[in-house]
């Protein structure tokens, strides 16, 4: 797929609301009677549910972070955290409900599923309504599924990982999670197989009033491969919608994962999701994310690089409109020697919004002989947008490589004034400009995604001048 | 001798300061046109003025191009209409190559969908042309380019967009005498009969190798004198101060 044409643009297809038509919606709110609710509805086993009313406690234990985005405006007594589709699980999208196929249709899933990948999951509201995975990939005893399915039918290899990369009490929203995921998908890739095609996932939340908690569990085993996408959507309500999702990567050792995020929630969405990756003896796992939605956002993966010789790389852009405020960044933790990490991370604000980002770099004393480089870099596109960097390096041996950069800029009148006398208009000079700034990001992404990246840039820009 | 740019009575301020003090000028189809004058005379405002540029204000005059009045035009629209301005300091665009620049610009300014192959043999042609090194064409717009890379990559730039009206400011300072030759060499191969050359410099060295049909000395915002080649010979011997 050539989409190179940058202009072919749709901004509705996002916005598409369907009817909020579901089988089942629970009550708003947060209790052990709704934890106990869901839990029936999912058929969960007795470790889940208890899991569940567990995390629930924890969840009312923790307290709201005291730092970054103001939170106040999320009460639980108006989200429901679970609404269950009008479907069930399919393995052909002839069986999906018309609208919910028509919704992945326009985001281009089952195209893209023909063209480029391996396998897809695709999550509306709170319940997986599609799962495929190519048969050549079965018979390597790759598991590619949904979270639930799993739970049944992997039950041993899903208790040992399960929240136990993320536990619950690493903060509130993960607690939260704890108590009322829902969906995701779980990928386990064998001893030594190379998926060369990825796989992706994609999550639309259509319901109002509602929060999308979706798990995520990928083991690559020792010597194994893979590449796996998900892409996040929403149409925009008036009040406030949740996403807290988990992402929990076991990447083994001599293993490479990617893992690539193109995240558009809608700008009523708060989006505070926890990624984070374990990575064994010389072991690779690569961040790729492309973050434009949300209102609030708090998002930083997170590499914990435990074996020799394990490597991480950060690649990233957040582009934050009117309203939005986006407080993303990355961590790792250095704990063996030879380790190495490289943050490449960028940001766009226009029209008034924020950009921050926020990061930890932590060299334990044992890991010696390593390496990290931070870069960020920001742009901002009038005089009252904001960015900001709130790097936090904690280094505890000298001998090390760190460097860290950072810079700021804006876009400049010569350089509009150069590009629009070569016969570019004022937008496509500045969409010329800001894509330029992002390339070295959307590189790194899957042509087609980064067709769609580009998109999005021009999405953010339409009518930003003037 | 059909004419293509007409610049009436301009008067041209940039912020408080007015700059531009009455400029008349006309240029015709197939011409060679110089503007000389000292630093802060007026010349890079006036190529600015005839693209307008939003930071340089007209207070007064117009500007006519192929029979129109594109005095408040913006510049893309004028660029569009075949005004081609060679920058003193081209600027720098990280990420975007300088092929898909070209190809962006080329098909604003042609309106035409461009046609990929014809188009890298047209580009490689001239690149070869100029002396430049095949892989500037991956290399990011001017980021990291040398002085002298970057004028020629403006040379290029005019060579593929082909405009009616080549604004060349400054395009021989800073270079040595061999680039300053290979710049020449590519006005030479623009230059045809239905187009026009605007020169825009403070010496000389470019006219060495160019021949201008008419010379202009800029002083102080006013065209105070118009003459042939030989009045830049006369300038480079004698300089500005006869009249100042």
């Amino acid at each position: 797929m050539s989409k190179t044409n940058i202009d072919e643009i749709n901004r509705n297809i996002y916005d598409i609301k369907n009817k909020d038509e579901y089988d089942f919606k629970i009550k708003k709110g947060l209790t052990p009677e709704i934890i106990e609710e869901i839990s029936k509805q999912k058929n969960d086993p007795d470790w889940m549910r208890e899991f569940r009313l567990k995390a629930l406690e924890v969840y009312n234990k923790l307290e709201l972070p005291t730092w970054g985005p103001d939170l106040s405006e999320l009460n639980m007594d108006e989200i429901a955290t679970y609404v269950k589709p009008k479907s069930k699980l399919n393995d052909s999208w002839d069986d999906v409900p018309e609208d919910i196929k028509n919704t992945f249709d326009k985001l281009g899933i089952p195209e893209a599923e023909k063209t480029s990948l391996a396998g897809v999951g695709a999550q509306y509201d709170s319940e997986v309504v599609y799962h495929s995975i190519k048969e050549d990939l079965i018979k390597q005893g790759v598991i590619y599924t949904d979270m639930e399915t799993a739970v049944r039918e992997y039950p041993d290899l899903v208790k040992e990982h399960f929240m136990k990369c993320v536990p619950v009490y690493d903060h509130k929203f993960v607690a939260l999670h704890g108590a009322v995921w829902s969906g995701g998908s779980f990928v386990y890739v064998p001893k030594g197989v190379k998926v060369d095609i990825p796989l992706q996932s994609y999550f639309r939340l259509n319901s109002p009033e509602s929060g999308q908690f979706e798990h995520t569990l990928i083991i690559v085993d020792e010597g194994a491969s893979l590449h796996f996408i998900e892409g996040c959507s929403a149409p925009k309500y008036n009040k406030v919608n949740l996403h807290a999702g988990c992402v929990e990567l076991y990447v083994k050792d001599n293993s490479y994962l990617r893992y690539s995020t193109i995240e558009n929630w809608s700008k009523n969405m708060l989006n505070l999701n926890t990624k984070k990756a374990i990575v064994g003896k010389n072991a690779q796992v690569d961040w790729v994310s492309g973050s434009f939605g949300s209102k609030i956002s708090m998002l930083y993966p997170m590499s914990i690089l435990n074996g020799e010789g394990a490597k991480t790389e950060f690649t990233g852009i957040s582009f934050a409109g009117k309203g939005q405020n986006l407080d993303n960044g990355f961590k790792v933790v250095h704990n063996n020697i030879n380790t190495s990490s490289v943050v490449n991370a960028k940001s766009i604000s226009k029209n008034g919004g924020k950009c921050t980002y926020r990061s930890l770099v932590r060299i334990n004393e044992n890991a010696k002989n390593s390496k990290s480089s931070v870069s960020c870099e920001s742009l901002m596109l009038d005089d009252f947008s904001i960015s900001d960097t709130i790097p936090v390096n904690d280094i505890r041996t000298d001998e090390v490589e760190f460097s860290h950069e950072a810079k700021i800029g804006k876009i400049g009148d010569k350089t509009i004034f150069y590009l629009m006398s070569r016969g570019l208009s004022e937008e496509d000079a500045k969409a010329m400009i800001v894509r330029g700034f992002a390339y070295p990001i959307s590189k790194e992404l899957p042509v087609e995604y980064a067709v769609e990246m580009n998109n999005l840039i021009n999405l953010e820009l339409e009518g930003a001048i003037g | 001798m059909q004419n293509l740019l007409e610049i009436k009575d301009l008067y041209v301020n940039a912020g408080e300061k007015e700059i531009l003090k009455g400029i008349n000028l006309k240029i015709n189809k197939g011409e060679i046109h110089v503007i000389m004058g000292p630093n802060g005379s007026g010349k890079t405002t006036t190529a600015n003025a005839i693209l307008n540029n939003p930071s340089y204000k007209k207070s007064k005059g117009s500007i006519i191009f192929d029979k129109e009045d594109i005095t408040n035009l913006k510049t893309d629209e004028i660029a569009r209409k075949g005004i081609f301005m060679s920058f003193q300091l081209p600027e720098e665009i990280p990420g975007v190559s300088v092929t898909n620049f070209l190809k962006y610009a080329k098909n604003k300014i042609t309106n035409k969908p461009v046609k990929i192959f014809e188009f890298k043999d047209e580009v490689k042609k001239y690149m070869d042309e100029l002396k430049m090194n095949p892989k500037n064409m991956d290399r990011s717009l001017n980021v990291g380019f040398s002085g002298g890379e970057k004028k020629k990559n403006e040379i290029l730039q005019m060579l593929v967009l082909n405009p009616k009206l080549a604004i060349l400011d400054e395009t021989d300072s800073g270079l040595d005498v061999d680039a300053i030759k290979t710049v020449s060499k590519g006005i030479e191969m623009f230059k045809n009969e239905e187009n026009s050359v605007l020169i825009i410099t403070h010496n000389t060295k470019i006219l060495h190798s160019l021949k201008p049909d008419y010379v202009h000395v800029l002083i102080d915002g006013k065209i105070v004198k118009t003459g042939d080649a030989s009045l830049a010979k006369e300038i480079e011997e004698n300089g500005y101060e006869s009249y100042k």
